[in-house]
This record gives structure tokens, sequence and C-alpha cells, in this order.
């Protein structure tokens, strides 16, 4: 039993979903509402658990895996994440009666892979993890399945996906071909061993170019606009938080840890990554009149600012990524929460920009919320987005990598711009046709703390947020 | 008195109340968020007083200091020395009559405009009082927020693109700031501001490092070329809103020069006095001529702005007391000058809701009152000695000449220039008869307007005949500047030399001429 300690999230959930899956099966449409607050409660069970073995254990199964506080402040936000995610759905598939309940079944799935992607210390953990978070995704992707935008996402994602998968597994085969083992410190020991031989390089980029299309990086970023603004918006703000985070720290570690001795190697493809989907996150927002494919250009400029983080490769750099990633999460689940109340009269979704004009006279705390997930997402002081942006900044330059400090920051103000338009549309355009009102008072509350942590009271958090990022950074090196 | 330390978080309170009584504003009201507004600004026109009463000018540098630390490299530490205790002065007397000047003059959404406001007052003395960089930085760029939504839920009719404009070109300035903070919180191991207003930086770096502050306080200042977000700025925001971008977030440029630009890189800063001369020189020529020609009344004052904000680099580019005194007191003159006129255009514009020069004529007729503080503001902006405009300009331009007699040469064609486009605007508007009817029938100042320019005019006369109450408190601050900075003063070149020149003996210089 001993042995199963350091992996009891991931156990709970996994029963948990076979579990709920049944009920699904037999239980039909009725169970939606049932399996939905079920498995919110599997997630925070596992949230709990994590408490424990499963953040200080170290390696188990052979070193298949390790039960580090990095892993575990990667699967805490993963697992609420989906959670919030879940609770999104509410209200949205109701109306077409299609919410059946494998919806929160399969992020449970989904969140499974993200945890064990999180945690792998070995390239076939990771891979498994990866293919399964990934599966249960591009389901999602399709949910809708009526609609033709989601089929197209979901079969977008699917074949975009699956070349990404293949190019990872060459790079893992030439790694393991060229290495010996699968073992994330075997390979860090021959890195140091051989040096960067040139079977070794072509299998770091290729893992790299996998994990870049997972984390929608430029240059493999082209599925995210269409899939996201396909994709069912609780869907969507599941794609925008979770998976992401999850293939965020996953390159992390692979970075520092198993191709820790090649980081020359490494970072000059991560900076160019950085720099190049802050750019085009940036420019590709402009002329976007969906606000779903907006925010899909901000996930992208977003990815870049933790690679900036990553790039310097040190703990500090490791440390600014996962509070990134944090503070990253709540933003943009807020924006998504905020989205998913765009309804017009009859209570259909709508997703157009233009819907938001006036907002701030119509229903001002509602516009207000979204102004400061915006000027939050930009980075603007006295917003908390500021500070993450300032600790990859820091971790940076104190790497010496000054130029790509002041490139990453004059990129920040080309994505004020767009960030700008939409208070603008809120704030200065006259009252266009009202929204609805949806009352959602759960939905409320998560808005209304995502608010409140990514206003200026956030700054209260960063000394203990601070401390468990810094310490969660050391549990890698 | 203020030497010991102070049981009461001042400065949090100062900085508190208006952003609680903003809070606040946002559930009430129009009325309510009127009065809530006036009241919580008073309270802090009262704090600023007693900050000033309590200020001890020959006690230590910095009073009233707190310093709670919020972890990972960031605290909440406040303090004032004398140069940020005027500007905190001059912050909290302007806002209650901004408050006032909106009364009647907004109507729509008047919750959110008085929450914009105090919010937007809560970061600015946060900006003057902070003693953490990021801190610092922090307020510097949150001012953005309430006077983009100022300019362009407020504004006139090319409001959106002026926010826009004003926004990004600022957010652009600061941005390079931040990485050189970055490299100066690594290099000196501290981010106490104190703390690195001591610290030697390599002369290399600081080459680079003052680049980097002077793009983001050039643009604040703002400084010719990056000046062209300014008069969009000011003729698209409401006058309030004029009121405080003139009077007080300009200043922001010119304080952080002194706090940072000057002590923390003297040797840097003394690299680029010929670069800061001659854009000062281009400026003040340049934009006066420009003000010249303008038709509309804002834009004008937008202008002359730009060109007064000059003689405070000259004078504090010249690195000798009357210079950066002079400059202090221009930026303080200015605020008051500066916000009064605004304030002048206002009176006229709500009456007539038109800023073009030509519509008016032969108001000292039927507003003989406005007329007489017209004029007074007038004189003070042009430099008439008894008023504000005098002391500073005429400090500043001494400075000035002691480092470079044809930087002072050029700087001095601008009170000329001044007085032209200054007293040609007062004789269009004043003077002559009535271009319009309906501008000969507008009413004399009310008794809300007297309240709002009196206090104006009597600061600006105060200032003019009795400067050394303002001159008083940062004396010793400009002592201690001056300690850090002599040893990269340029030498100038109104040093009299006799027979066969000699090398410049460095600071002692400009004293030998005496």
């Amino acid at each position: 039993m001993n042995q199963f300690a350091p992996i009891l999230p991931e156990l709970i959930i996994t029963i948990g979903a076979i579990a709920l899956m049944m009920v699904a099966a037999f239980g039909g449409r009725r169970s939606g509402g049932f399996t939905s607050w079920a498995s919110v409660a599997v997630l925070i069970a596992a949230t709990v658990a994590l408490a424990g073995p499963p953040t200080h254990a170290g390696g188990v199964f052979g070193g298949l895996i390790t039960a580090d506080l990095f892993g575990s402040f990667g699967k805490a936000i993963v697992f609420i994440a989906s959670a919030v995610a879940i609770i999104a759905a509410h209200g949205w598939f109701e109306r077409d009666t299609e919410h059946s309940a494998e919806y929160s079944v399969l992020i449970l799935f989904s969140a499974l892979g993200g945890a064990v992607m999180v945690s792998a210390t070995s390239l076939v953990t990771l891979y498994v993890g990866l293919e399964l978070q990934s599966l249960s995704a591009y389901v999602l992707a399709s949910y809708r399945r009526a609609d033709d935008r989601s089929a197209e996402a979901g079969l977008k994602y699917f074949v975009l996906g699956a070349l990404a998968s293949g190019i990872l597994l060459y790079g893992i085969s030439l790694l393991y071909g060229f290495t010996g083992t699968m073992n994330f410190n075997g390979i860090a020991a021959a890195f140091a061993r051989d040096g960067t031989s040139l079977g070794l390089l072509f299998g770091l980029v290729f893992v790299l170019a996998g994990v870049a299309f997972k984390i929608s990086a430029v240059p493999f970023h082209m599925w995210t606009p269409d899939v996201y603004e396909g994709a069912p918006t609780p869907v969507t703000a599941f794609f925008a938080s979770a998976p992401k985070v999850a293939a965020v720290l996953l390159g992390t570690r692979i970075c520092l840890d198993a191709l820790a001795p090649a980081t020359d190697a490494w970072r000059q493809i991560v900076i160019f990554a950085a720099l190049a989907s802050i750019f085009l996150g940036a420019v590709g927002a402009f002329g976007q009149t969906n606000i779903k494919r907006l925010l899909a250009y901000s996930s992208i400029n977003n990815v870049g600012f933790a690679l900036v983080g990553l790039a310097a490769g040190t703990p500090q750099g490791a440390s600014s990524v996962l509070f990134y990633m944090a503070v990253y999460v709540v933003m943009t689940l807020g924006a998504f929460l905020c989205v998913l109340w765009m309804r017009d009269k009859d209570g259909n979704p709508v997703e157009d920009i233009a819907a938001l004009s006036g907002l701030s006279q119509t229903r001002p705390g509602y516009a207000a919320a979204i102004a400061i997930f915006m000027f939050s997402l930009a980075g603007i002081p006295p917003l908390f987005g500021f500070w993450p942006k300032l600790l990859v900044f820091q971790a940076a330059v104190n790497s010496g990598l000054i130029a790509l400090a002041v490139a990453a920051i004059v990129g920040t103000v080309v994505g004020a711009y767009y960030y700008l338009r939409i208070v603008k549309v809120m704030y200065f355009d006259d009252a266009g046709e009202q929204l609805g009102r949806v009352r959602q008072p759960v939905q409320g509350a998560l808005i209304f703390l995502a608010a409140v942590a990514v206003s200026p009271l956030g700054y209260l958090l960063i000394g203990p947020l601070q401390s468990i990022t810094d310490r969660a950074a050391g549990s890698i090196f | 008195m203020g030497s010991e330390v102070t049981e009461l978080p001042l400065l949090t309170l100062l900085i508190g109340i208006p952003l609680i009584a903003g809070l606040i504003c946002l559930f009430v009201s129009a009325s309510a968020a009127r009065w809530i507004a006036l009241i919580a600004t008073l309270i802090d026109l009262a704090l600023g007083a007693y900050l000033w009463a309590a200020f001890d000018p020959s006690g230590p540098q910095w009073q009233y200091v707190e310093n709670l630390p919020l972890g990972g490299g960031i605290s909440w530490a406040l303090g004032i020395d004398g140069i940020a205790l005027v500007l905190i002065a001059l912050s909290v007397f302007l806002m209650p009559i901004c408050i006032g000047a909106s009364w009647n003059a907004i109507t729509k959404r008047v919750p959110e405009y008085m929450a914009a406001f105090l919010l937007m007052e809560a970061l600015m003395l946060g900006v003057f009082a902070a003693q953490d960089l990021f801190l610092f930085y922090v307020f510097f760029e949150g001012g953005l927020i309430p006077m983009y939504l100022i300019i362009g839920i407020w504004g006139g009719a090319e409001r959106i693109k002026a926010s826009y404009k004003f926004f990004l070109y600022t957010l652009l300035g600061s941005v390079l700031m931040l990485i050189a903070m970055i490299y100066m919180a690594l290099e000196a191991g501290t981010t106490s501001i104190p703390a690195l207003m001591a610290y030697d930086f390599p002369v290399d770096a600081q080459k680079w490092l003052w680049l980097a502050f002077f793009a983001s306080f050039a643009v604040k200042m703002p400084m010719w070329p990056v000046h062209t977000w300014l008069p969009d700025a000011h003729v698209q925001a409401p006058t309030a809103g004029s009121v405080i971008l003139a009077g007080v977030l300009l200043k922001m440029g010119g304080y952080g020069f002194i706090r940072f630009s000057l002590p923390m890189f003297p040797e840097g800063s003394a690299m680029f006095v010929p670069f800061v001369l001659v854009l000062s020189g281009i400026a003040v020529v340049y934009t006066s001529l420009v003000a010249l020609v303008q038709r509309d009344m804002k834009k004008l004052i937008a202008y002359s702005s730009v060109a007064h904000m000059a003689f405070v680099t000259f004078g504090l580019f010249a690195f000798n007391r009357q210079g950066i005194e002079g400059a202090m007191i221009v930026m303080l003159s200015h605020g008051l000058v500066s916000g009064a006129l605004f304030l002048v255009v206002g009176v006229i514009y709500d009456r007539l809701h038109t800023r073009e020069i030509e519509a008016y004529g032969g108001l000292s007729n039927n507003m003989p009152g406005y007329a007489l503080l017209f004029m007074l503001f007038t004189m003070a902006s042009v430099g008439l000695p008894g008023t504000s405009g005098f002391v500073g300009e005429f400090l500043s331009l001494v400075g000035t000449y002691k480092v470079s007699s044809w930087a002072a040469i050029v700087a001095t064609t601008g009170i000329i220039l001044g007085a032209a486009y200054m007293l040609w605007l007062y004789w269009r508007i004043c003077f002559g008869t009535a271009r319009r009817p309906d501008a000969a029938e507008m009413p004399d100042l009310s008794v809300r307007e007297w309240w709002l320019l009196g206090p104006i005019a009597a600061g600006v006369l105060w200032m003019g005949i009795y400067p050394e109450t303002f001159l008083r408190p940062f004396r010793a601050d400009v002592g201690r500047l001056l300690e850090r900075v002599e040893r990269a003063a340029p030498a100038g070149d109104m040093a009299l030399t006799r027979g066969k020149p000699q090398a410049p003996a460095e600071h002692h210089a400009p004293e030998a001429a005496h």
C-alpha cells in the first residue's frame, strides 16, 4: 500500500473517473448534474491528497514518475483549473440537452493526464500522460457535435495534435537511441558525458517541437485560434488553463532536468519561441472581432512570457515560470468565465467583442471584472498580472539575458493595445444591444474571487506564493 | 516633531483615504459621490498640511518612514524628504480643486468619475512617497489606468485616439525603466530607493541605466520630441483631467530625474548634459512657436507646458543649487499656474462650449473678475516678478548660465516667446469687443469658481513674493543631492579666465567667477 501513497491523487482521480463513467453510462442524461458535482468533489479530494507523500516522496516506480513539490504545485493548479472548467459548464450545455455526463468525466481523464505530465521523469510516462491528456481534449473540442465549428475544431486539433505527437515520439526515440535510457536523470548524464552530439541535438529539437505544440508556442501555434474559437467555451477555458499549465511545466522539467547539460542548445530555441510567441500573439490579436480568438492569441502571448523565465535556465527562472502559470491561470479562467456570461436576450452565447459595447453602463460590476482581467493580462500595475511578468524579466536579467528581457517587455506594449481595445469597447463606446442576464451565483463568486486575486490585493500573496514556487523550483534541481 | 517615528502611518493614511473613498463612490449616487470625493480630498489636504507643518527641514533626510515587507523582493516602504513633501503638498492642494471643477461640468457617470480621480490621487501620492523601487514602478505605471479612463470616457470628440496615445506612449517609455530597475536591484542587492541613491553603479552601466530612465521620464515630462501625446491628451481630457495632468502627472518626470537619474547615475547624467540642454533648448523655442499659432486655447496651454517643463530640465541638469532649486520651483509654480490656466479655460468652456480662441473677445467687459484672475495667471506664466513663475525661471536660468551660457541665451528667448503667446492669448480673449453675442452675455465667475481659482491665485502670489516658505523644506535635500553629484558636475563655460586659459577646475569654476 505504501508504494501507492505518493500517487494517491492520481489514484483518486482514476477510480473516481472510472466510477463516474459507469454512472454516466447507466444513469444516462439525468446523471449530468450528479457527475459534474461528484467530479468537482473528486478533484478537490485529489488536491487535498497532494499534501504528504505525493509532495516529497521522490522518485517512485523505478524512476517512472517522481513525487515532488514541483509536480504537486502543477497538479494543484491543474486540478483546481479542471474543477473550475467543470463548474463553468453548468448551464451551458443543458439548453441543448447534450450535456451528457461524459463532459466532466473527460475533464477528469484530461486532468489525470496532466498530473502524469507534470510528475513524469521518464520519456515513457511523459508520453503516456500527454496522450491521455490530449485524447480527452480532442473529444472535448468536438463536444458540441451538432455544431460545425466544434466538429472542425476537434478534427483540426486531432490532426495537428497527432502530428505533434508523432514529432515528439520521434524525438523521444532519438533521445532513447542515443542515450540508451528513458529516464530523465540518465539522459542528463548522457548529455553531460557525451556532449551534445548531432543525434541528441535532433532528439532535443524534436522533443521541444512537440512540447511547443502542446503549449501553443509560435511557430507551432496555428491550431490555437481555430480550436479556441470552435470548441465550446467551457472547453476553451479548460484548454487555456489546465493542459497549458501541465505542458509548460512538463517542458520546464524536461529542459531543466533531462536537458540541463545542454542548456545552451535548448536556450536558443526557447528564446526564439518566447519572442516569436510574444510578438505574434500580440500582433495576431489586432484585427480579431471574436473574443475567444482574441483570448487564444492572448494565451500564445502569455506562454511567450513564461518561456522568458524558462530561458533563464536557473532555479529562479523555474520559480518564475511556476509563479507566472499560477497567476496566468487565475486571470485566464476569470476572463473565460466572463466570456461564458456573454449571452444575448434569449440566452444564446455571443462571442463578438462588439457585443460588449457600453457594458460598463449597463453592467458595471461585470465590466469592471473584465477590465481587471484585461489590464492584468496586459501586465499593467497595480494589477497582479504585472508581478509574474516582473519575475520572469528578473530571472532573465539575472541570467544575463538583458536583450531578451528588453525585447519581451517591448512586446508587452504591443500586446497592451488589444487588451485596451476590450476596455475601450466596454467603457468608451455607447451601449449597444444589451446582453441578457445570467443567474449563476457559483460562477459569479468564482469571477469575484479571481478578480480579487488579481487586484492589487494579490500583492499580499507574493510572500507565501513566492516561497512555495522557490521550493518547488528547487525540487527539480 | 517630524523626526521622531510617528506612531500613525500617516503616508499610508494619505494614500488609503482616497482609495477607500473611491471604492465607496462606486456604490453611491452622483451627488453623494461628489460630496464623498470632496470630503476625502479635503481630509487629504488637511493631512498634507499637517505633514508639511510637522516636517523638520533640518531633521533626517527621510521622515514619516514606514516599511512593511511583502516578501518576494517588494515592500510597502514609504517615506518622504522635502522634495517629495512639496510635490505631495501640490497634489493634495490641487485635488479638491479638481473635484470642485468637475462639480457641474461632469454629468454622466459621476460615481465612476469621482472614483477614477480618487484612485488617481492615491497613485500619484504613492509615486512621491514610495521608497521601494518596484513599489514606485507600480504606482508610476498604475496612474495610466485611471487617466486612460478619464480621458476616454469623459473626454472630447477625439478622446479615444487621445487615450490610446497617452497610454501606449507613456507605457512604452516606462517599460525600459523596469528592466533598468531589475538590473539595479540585482547589481546593488537592494530595492530601497534611499540605499540606491547612495550606491555607485559602474560608470559604463550608468550610461545605459540613465538612458532607460530618461526614456520614461522624458515621455512623462514631456520633453521634445516625445511630447506629442500631451497636446492630444490635454485637449481631449475634461478640465479637471487637464489640471491634474499638467499639475501633477507631468511633475512625475521631473521628480524622477531628481530622485533617480541625478543621484543614482551622476556620471551618466553628466555625460548627457549637452544632450539634455539641446533637447530643452529646442523644446523652449519650438514649442513656444507652435503655441503662438494655436487656435485652440487648451492646445496653446498644453504647448506652453512643454516649454515650461524645459526650464525644469535646464535647471536640473545644471548641477548647481540655483538650477535645481529653480527647477523645483518651476515645477511647483507650473503645477499651480497651468492648472489654473486650464481651469480658466474650463470656466468659459462651460459657458460657451468651445475652445476656439476666435469665439471669444472682450471678456473684461462682462467678466471683470474673471479677467483679473486670468491676467494674474497669464503674468505668472510669463514669469513676471512678484509671481511664482519669475522665481523659478530666474533661478533655473541662473543655474543654466553657469553651465552653458548658450543654453541660457536660448532659454531666455523662451521667456520672450512665452510673453508673446500668453499676452496675445489674453488680448484676444479679454480685450477688444466680443466677436459673438453669446460671448458678451456670459456671466462673471460664480462663487464656486472663485473658490477654485482664489486659492491658486493666493499660492501663486505667495510663492512669488516669499518663496522661502517653499524652498525651505527641500533646501537640505538639494544640498545632499549636490554633494552626491558634484563629483561629476560639468565644468561650465561661464568661468572667466584671465590670460592663458587653464584647465577648468571642476566644480569650483562657477564660484571663481564671483
